[in-house]
């Protein structure tokens, strides 16, 4: 019994061994990757090029990854993490993970995209909106504000996904500009009229077949099924709340270095190289249709200029992921 | 020996434990603020209704489909066999996502109950068809002889008969949908399961998570209490197999035709549109080029982890039925009912408990590759047991015996006699495991190493950004994978030789 086991076992173990190595790296830098992983492979490649660092992408969802740092601790295999939305970078910043980053890294980007301990800067930015369905609505029949989304009239009629991380940071939006009393408010109106799906994708595609009229999503889902096929939105069209409106909210990737990091003058340079010119440029000619914040580099229409976006005075610090979670399970979305 | 054993239960009870002691950790007050709210009276509604609707539905359609195939004139009756067995090989997300793309109608509460019965009525149809095979007619002409008529010796001798193995199946049915994650989220179904992995991604392992999974156990469990309550203490022995006729067969006659165009309806819904739709997003995804570069690795990693997780889930089979059949005391039957109690719970849990338990006592094994095939052992254990138990029972252990009076030592006894016999019985619970890993998906969603993709993750990332093309290649390779363990079950099932 005992050697059959001992047999299995090993055998067993030697198979592990293999799989385990195959993913295992040795001197590359380790990148936490909650972006768009279609992004990064996009990128990374002419990062290794120019600069011969070889870099080995872990992909992830923004709060999965930064609960996962916080777990490693100081043990973290990452040097870098690149989040898609803010809030989760503000978590593993708030657990004192995170490097401060060198001036010239964070320089390109405007200050109003990066925090004030310069602990990790922006470097993309979404935008929310509201795509609606040209056949069931009219341009006139659209709402002025997102809060109006949570008025009666509106029962039955709007979408969206609270449970990802995307609309959670609209709610950190609308929490940081409207304070909690009314954030509950407009979220309990939001579960009262709204139909709920998981991704922004279905949601999208929900409000192009017509299931439901309007949707709030990040503009870039529609301009890239737009210049894919048009499948799931040639019946649809953007709105752009602007006016400084909550609805108008700009969501900010952001990138960091760990403070644990092996690699570390790799990791700034990685960084550098997403906020300097050339990496902003790679950003803006792929087909991620997000909105660079080097101001040197713009996207090309068809897609709103981000000069035009006119979002609310929202500093990234102050978007707060645990508290729009408190509020999101107590009015039961989640 | 025992201890090994032991331990090995032990592991599968660690979920439970976990529940257990994370919902005590949190305080009553907050635990009933957040259980005593309408989001919670909400999910369970959902869970609830579906539960009936499906497992009602699955009933219906594996019952009428098992009588038609063993107990009328149906013509083809073998092949109709093989095409009601087929929807087995449909993982009940790709069932999900079939549907989804092919029309969003089905994101209601009647269609997520059609799309789950139709992945998972083969549970019900496959035992109806091996009780109707094994039960011998001599009873029911003894009823007819006694004056009863054919309806009511269906109804008095046929249906009692065969229904313990229609509620074994309809437990199996309950308890996976229980589970269910990815089909009830592509359905756009919120269930308690699929709030787990929302708050998971939300607030990844926080007590939220950690409440809905005790629901969710206490759910599985009123389940098994509720099926063996409905099971009562009826026994249905009989002394001597005997040598059963094949029943007499009820004679469609006229209506057999109405019965076959029914039947090639329902066939073609359960498996013609599923296969449709892979196949035309197949075809669609193919224009956008097929990426290979992550197919082939994700593929060769679902094959490494479905073989390693086989392998060792066999070798932790090995003592529990060891001590189970040959020393056959209170103990070691006690130990191999846990592994089967454990393996009720749904991946979520078990995959939950194993992330806190790491994070917390083992950072080491946090976010490895071991970890996920512990989790795989401990969800699929009973498969094992199932395929060795049958294997160890026809060893007599007499054999050892004479091996060890002709001077062999135990071990030399062990590897030359009984592994030998053993050897088939161990192929198969190897291949049987091998084969659920290779298409599970919530806890290799939550387990699996950040960067290490299978068929199912990648499959799943996806199907759920309506990447529909791109999800095609992915499903069509866990169809493939799950085709043979259909076949083997469809044949088993009406006895026919493996």
């Amino acid at each position: 019994m005992k050697p059959l086991s001992a047999v299995v076992v090993s055998v067993g173990v030697a198979l592990l061994g293999t799989t385990l190595t195959s993913c295992s790296s040795g001197d590359a830098l380790v990148v936490y990757n909650a972006q768009h992983e279609q992004l990064m492979e996009e990128l990374v490649p002419a990062f290794e090029k120019e600069t011969g660092i070889d870099v080995e992408l872990r992909n992830g969802s923004d709060l999965e990854l930064a609960a996962q740092l916080v777990a490693e601790g100081k043990k973290s295999p990452a040097d870098v993490f690149l989040t898609e939305n803010s809030p989760a970078m503000a978590a593993v910043e708030r657990e004192g993970l995170l490097a401060t980053l060198p001036d010239d890294v964070t320089a390109p980007i405007p200050e109003q995209y990066r925090p004030a301990s310069n602990a990790w800067t922006g470097f993309v930015a979404r935008s929310t909106v509201l795509v609606y369905n040209t056949d069931e609505i009219t341009e006139a029949e659209l709402p002025a504000s997102l809060l109006d989304l949570a008025k009666p009239e509106w029962k039955g009629k709007i979408s969206f996904s609270p449970t990802g991380a995307d609309f959670q940071a609209i709610v950190a939006g609308v929490l940081a500009t409207e304070g909690e009393a009314a954030t509950k408010t407009w979220l309990e109106g939001l579960k009262a009229n709204g139909t709920v799906y998981d991704g922004n994708n279905v949601v999208l595609e929900s409000v192009n077949a017509g299931k439901v009229p309007v949707g709030v999503i990040y503009h870039y889902y529609w301009y890239r099924d737009q210049a894919e096929s048009g499948d799931v939105s040639d019946h649809s069209k953007l709105h752009f709340f602007g006016n400084q409106d909550p609805g108008a909210f700009v969501s900010v990737s952001g990138a960091g270095v760990l403070a644990s990091a092996e690699h570390k003058t790799d990791a700034e340079k990685f960084v550098g190289y997403l906020t300097g010119k050339t990496g902003q440029q790679g950003l803006a000619d792929s087909y991620a249709l997000e909105y660079p914040l080097n101001p040197d580099v713009q996207l090309d229409p068809p897609v709103k200029p981000f000069a035009e976006l006119d979002p609310p005075a929202v500093a990234v610090s102050d978007l707060d992921s645990d508290a729009v979670v408190d509020l999101m399970t107590e009015v039961g979305f989640l | 020996m025992p201890a090994l054993a032991g331990a090995i239960a032990a592991a599968c009870l660690l979920p439970v434990a976990y529940v257990l002691w994370s919902t005590a950790s949190l305080g009553p007050a907050e635990a009933y603020d957040f259980l005593v709210r309408p989001r919670i009276g909400e999910l369970l509604w959902n869970t609830g209704r579906l539960l009936v609707g499906g497992v009602g539905l699955s009933v219906v359609f594996g019952v009428s489909g098992a009588w038609l195939v063993e107990r009328t004139s149906l013509p083809l009756a073998g092949w109709w066999h093989g095409a009601l067995c087929a929807p087995l090989a449909i993982p009940a997300f790709v069932n999900g996502y079939a549907w989804v793309a092919t029309t969003h109608a089905v994101q209601s509460y009647l269609g997520a109950v059609l799309v789950v019965s139709l992945s998972y009525y083969p549970l019900v149809y496959l035992p109806a068809v091996a009780a109707l095979r094994r039960l011998d007619p001599s009873l029911e002409e003894v009823a007819a002889s006694l004056g009863k008529r054919p309806r009511e010796v269906f109804l008095r001798v046929v249906l009692p008969t065969v229904a313990p193995a229609v509620l074994g199946g309809a437990l199996l049915v309950g308890l996976h949908l229980l589970a269910e994650y990815g089909a009830l989220q592509l359905l756009n179904y919120p269930t308690l399961t699929t709030a787990i992995l929302q708050q998971y991604g939300a607030a990844f392992n926080g007590p939220a998570a950690t409440l809905l999974a005790g629901v969710l156990l206490v759910a599985c469990l009123g389940l098994l209490a509720l099926e063996m309550l409905a099971r009562g203490p009826a026994r249905r022995a009989r002394v001597g197999s005997g040598t059963a006729r094949p029943a007499t067969r009820l004679r469609l006659g006229r209506v057999t035709v109405p019965v076959v165009v029914a039947l090639a309806a329902f066939v073609a819904l359960a498996v013609g549109l599923p296969a449709a739709s892979l196949v035309r997003w197949l075809v669609r995804g193919a224009s956008a080029e097929l990426d290979l570069a992550s197919l082939l690795p994700a593929a060769g990693t679902s094959v490494a982890l479905a073989a390693v997780a086989g392998v060792v889930a066999t070798a932790a089979a090995l003592p529990v039925v060891w001590e189970a059949v040959r020393r056959r005391n209170r103990w070691s039957l006690g130990v191999e009912r846990i592994a089967y109690v454990t393996s009720a719970l749904p991946g979520v849990v078990v995959a939950l408990a194993l992330v806190t338990v790491a994070i917390g006592w083992l950072p080491w094994l946090y976010q490895t590759l071991p970890l996920l095939v512990v989790a795989y052992v401990i969800l699929f254990l009973p498969r094992a047991l199932v395929a060795v138990r049958a294997v160890l029972e026809l060893v007599p252990p007499r054999l050892e015996e004479v091996a060890l009076s002709l001077g062999l030592s135990r071990a030399g006894a062990m590897r030359r006699v009984t592994l030998p016999l053993l050897l088939p019985g161990l192929a198969t619970a190897t291949a049987m495991v091998a084969l659920a890993v290779s298409t599970e998906l919530t806890a290799t969603l939550l387990l699996a190493p950040i960067g290490t993709t299978t068929l199912a993750t990648e499959f799943w990332s996806e199907a759920s950004s309506v990447a529909y093309g791109a999800a095609a290649p992915y499903a069509l390779a866990l169809v493939l994978l799950a085709m043979p363990a259909t076949i083997l079950l469809g044949r088993s099932s009406r006895g026919e030789a493996r």
